[in-house]
């Protein structure tokens, strides 16, 4: 049972545990960052944990970068530093990284340390994935808490329901990186390939600009088919209409250039050439058409083909990037036009 | 040296321009649009209210200052004591030294040596018997604070720092950080992604305890995070990312595998993370812009420009290719927090590593140089200028050099 009780509320009546006894404090100072109330019965004061001799931080005599730590945190620290050194696995221990880890979660020792336990003890560990589930919904974004799962699932062996779960975080964040992460690793792990584009697809309707959807559509087509003909045809298509419907989405157009480079040059894949000079003819002032468009000629200029004409016609896309759609850029475009000039003018 | 001043930002000298290069939906609205929206609107209040201000002013040069005095103040006070709120950062505290004592020398702060060896002390403790360093004294040893400790240590550069290190077992520590596959580990039973190949090769050459074998294959791995993108991310098939792009030029550079490195495509999508209407950059392709990318993104320039000037004729030698009066305005006008330190963005609040990372980007922005000369870009009154970075470590220049040239002294480890 747990013995400890926060209670966030400065107000109404805190929860009374029958049967025992309770330290009521409050937070020490007017700090506005402690300003909750806790309940709390230390670990110093347990009767279960006389045994142990708490070990204080030893940050020396000279210390720096000194934290004021709440009483609690030193408390469970101080207990926690002791079963680390004395290496002890035991239920107790377990519960104890639990409060350790609530109360910093990026604390890659008192992980590491809970494993070692799971371990020993031969733990329940579809339970552990259950609580790590919580935690993470609490953290998401911190690396320890989903490197624990990722290992909790290592260890089960079995995909279990991480697809789920982490379309789950990515409904709250769907750029989330380590959600991102966790998901790529477990389709590749467990091979589950199959219905992966179209949770992709599900996202891009959603978000049209979401890069990190976008990132894991190169991923699926380029890990789970040959970037066959008939696979690039069909991301091409579906890439260029959604450049159609926001020309000015850069993750789009950077898509399309990835996808077809695995096959081709891009001035090379049929119909881009004429996909680009019709928006261009329309006026259309996408920085990212014409990046695409000099990318285009550079490839033209490489295969040597029509030098002359093709060398001007970037040249003057990268003086219309530099000096007008896209001037934040303007030292990198003209650094481009320079090289481009240097490498294949006739002289 | 020559030096290149501009009048005043892009918000002063034309406010209605700069307006136009706000985000363009298509008229297709979404959630990466609306955030995008809304951070430029926080950001262009800050430009007006700047411009405003400027209007009045009779002087010449219309810049911000950088307040000094503010952030020297928030950042001495971390240095000794922290709120209980940075209980999250207690695996981190080497981190933290670095933060602040790195943001000290670029504002030209003078560590006074009894300071300096508190520092170094403290540091000790977070010293591991099996080697590597702690996020706190305890605590076991991890690629990252490790990496910080070395840092704080180099940039103190005191012979007690530098003798502090335990050579023997660092190496010991960061040869069995590293897998079969060459890639780095964190910790033990710890994730694995490209800082870790960053932090072991940073720390393993700034002390002189690199072997090549300690690094066997990791050049490989690094080049095999390089995404359709252009960029690099923290594992192969993820996205493309600032801060593991970063780690990964730099870690190829100082492992001498820069030509793994597809570099034209790096520069193109480093070029296109300058955010058009904010000036600062973005971590990733349609997120956000954030102080703290002032370094990461823009610090990779110095060292693309590096591996370019080996063969690229057509290379500027005059500047990094990037709008440094851009990202000095965004910088100056909207990360500064009114109580000292810096944020992310407007209406963020200010931390130690956002402090850190924003002053890096702007002392890279400040100056340019390479073998033969430098240039300066200094926005603003010389009371805005910061010490000079070395852009692979970011740590002082002379830091480096120092630290270079103690360790090179000594003869490198044999741990098996």
């Amino acid at each position: 049972m747990k013995q400890c009780y926060v209670n966030e509320q400065l107000q109404g009546q805190p929860r009374k545990p029958p049967n025992i006894t309770f330290i009521n404090k409050m937070a020490a100072d007017d700090d506005v960052e402690s300003s909750s109330e806790e309940l709390c019965l230390f670990y110093k004061d347990r009767e279960e944990w006389k045994d142990v001799t708490p070990v204080p931080q030893d940050d020396g005599p000279h210390a720096v970068v000194r934290i004021a730590y709440s009483e609690r945190f030193q408390d469970v620290y101080n207990y926690f530093r002791a079963v680390l050194k004395s290496n002890e696995m035991s239920e107790r221990a377990f519960e104890l990284t639990t409060e350790a880890a609530e109360l910093n979660p990026a604390n890659y020792t008192v992980w590491h340390y809970r494993r070692e336990i799971l371990k020993a003890l031969n733990k329940d560990l579809k339970q552990e994935l259950e609580y790590i589930s919580e935690v993470i919904q609490d953290h998401p974004k911190n690396y320890q808490v989903w490197h624990h799962r990722r290992v909790l699932v290592e260890w089960l062996n079995t995909e279990s329901n991480e697809l789920e779960f982490t379309a789950l975080i990515l409904k709250i964040d769907a750029k989330n990186y380590h959600a991102w992460s966790h998901r790529q690793w477990v389709i590749q792990t467990f091979n589950l390939w199959e219905n992966e584009l179209a949770y992709v697809d599900t996202l891009l309707q959603d978000d049209l600009r979401n890069n990190s959807a976008w990132n894991q559509r190169f991923f699926v087509v380029s890990n789970n088919t040959d970037c066959d003909d008939a696979t690039v045809e069909r991301e091409v298509t579906y890439t260029k209409e959604i450049i159609l419907k926001a020309p000015n989405n850069e993750s789009s157009w950077n898509y399309l250039k990835g996808i077809v480079s695995t096959k081709e040059t891009i001035f090379n894949y049929p119909g881009l050439d004429e996909f680009c000079q019709t928006m261009y003819d329309k006026q259309l002032k996408s920085p990212y058409l014409l990046a695409f468009m000099v990318d285009m000629c550079e490839d033209k200029l490489e295969a040597g083909v029509d030098k002359e004409t093709t060398l001007s016609k970037a040249t003057e896309l990268c003086t219309l990037l530099a000096d007008t759609i896209d001037t934040i850029r303007k030292k990198y475009w003209d650094y481009i036009k320079k090289r481009l000039v240097s490498r294949f003018s006739e002289n | 040296m020559r030096v290149f001043k501009m009048a005043a930002p892009r918000c002063v000298i034309d406010l209605a321009a700069l307006t136009r290069q706000k985000f363009v939906d298509d008229g297709v609205s979404s959630h990466s649009a609306d955030e995008q929206e809304n951070v430029e609107a926080s950001v262009e209040q800050k430009f007006n209210i700047f411009h405003q201000w400027a209007e009045k002013e009779p002087e010449e040069f219309k810049w911000p200052p950088l307040n000094k005095e503010k952030h020297l103040r928030y950042l001495h006070k971390g240095l000794h004591h922290l709120p209980e709120s940075y209980e999250c950062l207690d695996a981190s505290r080497p981190w933290i030294c670095y933060w602040i004592l790195h943001s000290l020398y670029l504002l030209g702060e003078k560590i006074p040596e009894e300071e300096a060896s508190r520092v170094t002390q403290f540091i000790g403790k977070c010293q591991c018997p099996d080697g590597g360093f702690a996020g706190s004294p305890g605590q076991q040893a991890h690629l990252a604070p490790t990496y910080a400790a070395v840092l704080t240590l180099c940039t103190l550069g005191t012979e007690e720092a530098y003798k502090s290190i335990n050579r023997e077992t660092l190496q010991s520590f960061l040869g069995s950080m590293r897998t079969t596959s060459g890639a780095f580990t964190m910790h033990r039973g710890g994730e694995v992604d490209v800082r870790g190949a960053y932090c072991a090769v940073v720390a393993a050459r700034l002390t002189n305890v690199y072997k090549p074998e300690m690094f066997e294959g990791t050049a490989e791995w690094i080049a095999s995070c390089q995404s359709y993108e252009g960029g690099f991310a923290g594992q192969s098939g993820m996205e493309a990312h600032g801060g593991y792009t970063f780690c990964s030029i730099a870690a190829l550079v100082l492992l001498g595998h820069e030509r793994l490195c597809d570099t034209q495509a790096l520069l193109r999508w480093l070029a296109q993370r300058q955010m058009r209407f904010e000036g600062g950059f973005q971590g990733r392709t349609n997120k956000l812009v954030d102080g703290c990318y002032s370094f990461w993104q823009a610090g990779a320039f110095p060292v693309v420009h590096s591996v370019l000037s080996k063969q690229d004729t057509s290379l500027d030698c005059t500047s990094w290719m990037f709008n440094e009066e851009a990202l000095q305005e965004y910088i100056l006008i909207c990360c500064q927090n009114l109580n000292g330190g810096l944020v992310d963005k407007p209406g963020k609040p200010r931390d130690y590593y956002h402090t850190c990372y924003c002053l890096s980007g702007l002392s890279l922005s400040q100056h340019y140089l390479n073998e033969h000369h430098s240039c300066n870009y200094v926005m603003g009154g010389p009371e805005n200028e910061l010490q000079v970075i070395h852009p692979i470590f970011n740590i002082g220049l002379d830091s480096a050099k120092d630290a270079v040239a103690y360790f090179s002294r000594l003869p490198v480890p044999n741990i098996r």
